[in-house]
């Protein structure tokens, strides 16, 4: 029953509110290049969704890309960063610095370096870049994260610092390194939807550029269908990595 | 003796004086126990012994090996992610010993936990965690056991049962055991000696001696040995506080 109500709330309230909107519009009679209703949006997205779930597709896709340079980079700095504090801290500031940049300021270089017929590359190196720091963060706290008392014990058994590192830090680490993931995935969508914005051109396919196009025509519904789906995505993949960190947390905790 | 400390100090940093001077040995065979206010020095002390640390000044001198050592912390301290199993054939793991899961179940045996191995601490109580954390430091068979307030989290009854079944493996391979606690009458109960500490930096405030046969006779509790044991202890306590 909990479940049920759980599940049903937040569709009561969209709902309602976009209830509320479409009898606005009709009301007072709101012009559609202004702010179309709901059904027109709806119509908008069914006339449009092969092609709509195409660029969805392509987002997503440079998205994930950019999620695993970022994990695959971010693991590479962060280990040696945990096992010495020497090259944590020559690393950090550069990580941080990284993580304080913000991405639009970035995108142009990317771009050039990319190559401008290249955009999807620029693209998904720009996720890589946002998706970076929260990986690279939990990696590196995971690493240290083990029970001092714990540590104590390998100290006593006189563990290596290759049992050291895979008995006990590596797996202290995990949650963390979910944790990094999985905030990591939504920042990644973030970053493609950015990235395609300033790179401006329909060669990337994305859904950013569906709202750019629409946006230059003044085709408000369309503009509105594709951020409909770019939500959408956003919510489909932040839960879907959350599935995945609880089953791996269960795992890991065995039960 | 197994183990000594020898008018040690213990200094850290800016915080100053944490221990000492001090000094404790514990003999072969022998239970010492070790009460005193909570920030006195007691897990400093203990981790000398174990050989974890090293004291600013004085010495420590111990003819145990490393790996004859065994420390049982305050919390199981086990990792979530092993199950009980693995975890109690850790020290084994880590020192290339083949039977090393074997010897594990055996020791998960000593401590009533047979047949708990695949078990993941998540799903053991307080006083089960405790048991598996002893069996690990068990399996090693140690010459020198630390025990750093163990039971101290657990409620009463759980308490009294693990100091019977502590006394029980102990009396089996009789390690010199040092038993840091809290508690007066678990010091009294378990150990042969119990040493008081004054207020931190700790030093050695009494020393009382329990005389009666170790694992405990049928009773001992309601005993007047115990009784006055337990008052002399509470009364060097409380000297040593209003002195500090
Ligand atoms: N690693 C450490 N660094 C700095 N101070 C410490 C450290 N360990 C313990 N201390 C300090 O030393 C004193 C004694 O600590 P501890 O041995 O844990 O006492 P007890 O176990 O008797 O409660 C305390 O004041 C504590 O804050
Ligand atoms: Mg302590």
């Amino acid at each position: 029953m909990k479940r049920v109500v759980d599940v049903l709330a937040p569709l009561i309230l969209i709902a309602l509110l976009l209830g509320g909107w479409e009898a606005a519009c009709r009301l007072l009679a709101v012009p559609g290049y202004f702010l179309p209703a709901p059904s027109a949006i709806g119509a908008a997205i069914a006339a449009r969704w092969p092609e709509l779930l195409h660029a969805a597709a392509n987002t997503l896709v440079m998205a994930l890309q950019g999620l695993g340079v970022a994990a695959l980079a971010a693991a590479a700095l962060a280990l040696p960063a945990a096992l010495s504090p020497m090259v944590e801290r020559a690393v950090r500031p550069i990580a941080v610095g990284l993580q304080v940049t913000p991405v639009v300021a970035l995108a142009p270089l990317v771009v050039i370096w990319a190559g401008l017929e290249r955009p999807g590359l620029a693209v998904a190196a720009l996720a890589a870049v946002v998706a970076f720091f929260p990986i690279f963060s939990g990696v590196l706290t995971g690493l240290k994260s083990a029970d001092p008392d714990l540590e104590r014990l390998f100290d006593l058994y006189e563990a290596t610092p290759f049992q050291r590192l895979t008995r006990l830090r590596l797996p202290a680490a995990v949650p963390f390194v979910l944790e990094g993931v999985k905030v990591a995935a939504g920042l990644s969508v973030i970053g493609a939807v950015v990235a395609e914005w300033v790179a401006g051109s329909g060669t990337t396919q994305g859904l950013a550029w569906k709202i750019l196009e629409a946006g230059n025509r003044l085709r408000t519904a369309d503009m509105f269908a594709a951020l409909a789906l770019l939500a959408t995505l956003g919510f489909l993949l932040n839960a879907a990595v959350g599935g995945l960190e609880r089953e791996a947390l269960r795992r890991w905790r065995g039960r | 003796m197994i183990a000594e400390l020898r008018s040690v100090e213990v200094d850290y940093g800016r915080r100053g004086r944490a221990l000492g001077p001090f000094s404790l040995g514990a003999a072969p065979g022998e239970i010492v126990a070790v009460v005193g206010p909570s920030g006195c020095g007691k897990s400093t002390a203990l981790r000398l012994l174990g050989g974890l640390e090293q004291p600013t000044r004085g010495e420590v001198r111990r003819t145990v090996g490393r790996g004859e050592t065994a420390v049982v912390f305050q919390a199981p301290t086990l990792a979530p992610w092993a199950s009980a199993g693995a975890n109690v054939a850790l020290p084994l793991e880590l020192a290339g010993v083949a039977d090393a899961r074997a010897r594990a179940d055996a020791a998960l045996e000593r401590v009533g936990l047979s047949g708990h191995g695949d078990a993941s601490p998540a799903q053991l109580s307080g006083g089960m965690a405790m048991r598996v954390s002893l069996a690990r430091a068990l399996v090693t068979d140690p010459k020198l056991l630390l025990l750093d307030e163990p039971f101290a989290a657990l409620d009463a009854l759980t308490r009294r049962r693990l100091v019977e079944d502590l006394h029980r493996v102990w009396d089996q391979t009789r390690p010199a055991v040092v038993f840091v606690t809290h508690d007066v009458e678990e010091a009294v109960y378990l150990a042969g000696r119990v040493v008081v500490m004054t207020p931190g930096p700790g030093r050695t405030a009494a020393e009382i001696a329990v005389d009666a046969p170790l694992p405990r006779p049928e009773g001992f509790r309601t005993s007047l040995g115990f009784r006055e044991a337990v008052a002399a202890v509470e009364a060097a306590l409380a000297l040593a506080e209003t002195a500090a």
